[in-house]
């Protein structure tokens, strides 16, 4: 098996006229650590969206583990071990956190295929999701209905759901967006412990996490990757400071 | 973080709290007792009414069949008709054109017949959703009923099957003109297909249907089938559907065209809203609510009687918007627990 774990090749997508996705080249090594950064507006999400199947490419190729996925849809890349959180927070309101969870073990493991079976009598699913939970300090929270907890505690469902999926390779969609900073910690805190087999993308506009969390970074500037480089290289380069950095008011190099 | 403690305990704890409260929801609850009480209840108070009561309960089912897909999966339909309609016929054709008039074996073949369309055509039509799904299923039920008019010299068209002489159920107990063996024998295959409906919805394929109602972007993201879970539910509804629609033929001993009605699918669809979605009684409510109220209404005002209808209409959208039981379960009551509950 090859050691790359997510593979982006010539991705072009354009919404009429305009150009979201140019001739996007990327790669994640197995267990990579990788920040996607770019103004507003650079087509970041959109890119997510390509890689998971939200959104078909024009021309180019998506590769998972090696193998071509460019044409399957988003179901069955999930079921291959790609999985995603997103900006805006896509959960189950209307049920518990440990039925949020569940779900995403059910399907994965095939249960949700069982039309008999009362849910809850099945000890295995309910051990795992509550393992997830204990990780993600979401143990106190199981029997909450979602849409009662505050909005940071459902940050924490949304990546509890991606994990519970086994993923092998997941895209973070700004996990700490829209969280007071009282809070995000948690979160950046659960990021930063992830798995190091996984291969991770973190999309992230708190540019000390993205230099505390990244391996790698990648500038993606109107659709296109701008540069790529370790974060000390990113930061010493001026281009990305004009278009990205200097817009944002990057605080400095808090992180070292 | 101080609740990572303790951890040994805690943690047993946590497990046994989760499973109590999952097993909890598909527990038989005493109050769920109440609807099945009064049905027997009625049989013995009004035995004069047994026919219509036979009726009300057709429509319990044919309004629990569309809770499944439309309180629990979020499919929206105005279609709904033609599977109680292919139910109907199923029944109606295999006595007037086959002589075969086993009751229970009709109810059979007739789902199957009903789960056969409901499958092809949900296959097709379960790509899409909202209002353009309302206008494809609305045209569904349409299209059979045209086929059916334009092969009238089959179908019998407007004027319909008249006359189908149903065998005696078991060869033993012979249809009476109080409608008493009909009644219970409608309420038992109602007992018999909630049973199954109330299994699914607790099942972790209900779930999954759940799961696509509350949000099915991150069902398609999740790695769900979810194309093909509509599809088995849908196909299931149908079959339900169809049964109901068997045991309308088989207990009116006659069946016109008009079983696919739009009508009969806003009705449904009025009745289930009316008695809350998503909680498998509501159909139950609704439909003999709005039953008992139509026959009053008509009884008042033959004329008029719609009025009454639409009044309850618009004080249910104003007052009750998740139903009558989405009231009952304000003030508390068990079984109008649908998994839209409040709090765990």
């Amino acid at each position: 098996m090859s050691d790359i774990a997510l593979e982006v090749q010539n991705l072009n997508r354009a919404f009429g006229a305009l150009p979201v996705a140019r001739d996007i080249n990327l790669s994640l090594q197995r267990g990579a650590r990788r920040a996607l950064i770019g103004p507003n507006g650079a087509g970041k999400t959109t890119l997510v969206n390509l890689i998971t199947g939200v959104l078909k490419p024009s021309s180019g190729r998506v590769l998972l583990n090696g193998e071509d996925i460019t044409s399957t849809s988003q179901a069955e890349r999930a079921r291959r071990g790609l999985a995603r959180t997103f900006q805006i927070n896509q959960l189950f309101r209307g049920l518990s956190v440990l039925e949020n969870v569940g779900m995403a073990i059910s399907e994965r493991d095939g249960s949700s295929n069982n039309l008999w079976r009362a849910v809850g009598t099945n000890r295995v699913i309910l051990d795992e999701a509550l393992d997830h939970l204990e990780s993600l300090q979401l143990v106190d929270d199981a029997l909450k209905l979602v849409r009662e907890l505050p909005y940071g505690r459902q940050r924490l469902v949304e990546i509890a759901i991606a994990l519970a999926q086994k993923p092998r390779v997941l895209l973070l969609d700004e996990p700490a967006a829209g969280v007071p900073s009282s809070e995000s910690h948690l979160i950046l805190d659960v990021v930063a412990s992830l798995d190091p087999d996984i291969a991770v993308l973190i999309i992230e506009h708190d540019m000390d996490v993205v230099f505390r969390f990244a391996k790698t970074i990648t500038v993606l500037v109107q659709g296109a990757v701008f540069t790529q480089g370790t974060p000390e290289e990113i930061m010493a380069n001026a281009d990305v400071r004009a278009v990205y950095l200097g817009q944002e008011g990057h605080k400095g190099g808090r992180h070292s | 973080m101080a609740a990572s403690e303790g951890k040994n305990p805690a943690r047993i704890e946590a497990r046994e709290r989760g499973a109590a409260y999952l097993v909890r929801r598909h527990r038989f609850q005493w109050p769920e007792a109440v609807p099945w009480l009064l049905a027997i209840a009625a049989f013995f108070l009004l035995p004069d009414r047994m026919t219509f009561g036979g009726q009300v309960l057709i429509w319990v089912m044919f309004a629990l069949s569309l809770d499944l897909i439309l309180g629990y999966a979020g499919i929206v339909t105005l279609g709904h008709a033609a599977f109680f309609g292919i139910g109907a016929y199923t029944v109606g054709m295999l006595i007037a054109r086959l002589g075969w008039s086993e009751p229970i074996s009709s109810l059979f073949a007739a789902a199957v017949m009903a789960a056969l369309v409901g499958f092809i055509s949900g296959w097709f039509l379960l790509r899409y959703r909202g209002l353009t799904l309302l206008m494809l299923t609305l045209a569904t039920a349409i299209m059979l009923q045209e086929t059916g008019n334009l092969r009238s010299d089959i179908s019998g068209g407007y004027d319909g099957l008249p006359g189908l002489v149903i065998s005696p159920l078991f060869g033993k107990f012979d249809y009476d003109l109080y409608g008493h063996v009909n009644y219970l024998y409608v309420l038992g295959v109602l007992a018999v297909v909630f049973f199954f409906v109330r299994r699914i919805v607790y099942s972790p394929f209900g779930q999954a249907l759940t799961g696509i109602r509350e949000n099915v972007r991150r069902m398609h993201a999740i790695g769900s089938p979810v194309h093909r879970r509509l599809v088995t539910v849908y196909t299931i509804s149908a079959a339900i559907a169809g049964v109901a629609g068997a045991l309308f033929t088989q207990t009116n001993a006659y069946v016109t065209l008009t079983v696919f009605d739009f009508d009969n699918s806003a009705k449904v669809m009025v009745m289930l809203i009316l008695g809350g979605t998503g909680r498998l009684y509501g159909a139950f409510v609704g439909a003999v609510v709005y039953m008992v109220l139509e026959d009053y209404f008509s009884k008042l005002s033959p004329t008029f009687w719609q009025f009454g209808i639409g009044l309850l209409l618009v004080l249910a959208v104003l007052f009750a918007r998740r139903g009558l039981l989405g009231l009952l379960e304000q003030a508390g009551i068990g079984f109008a627990k649908g998994n839209k509950r409040k709090k765990p």
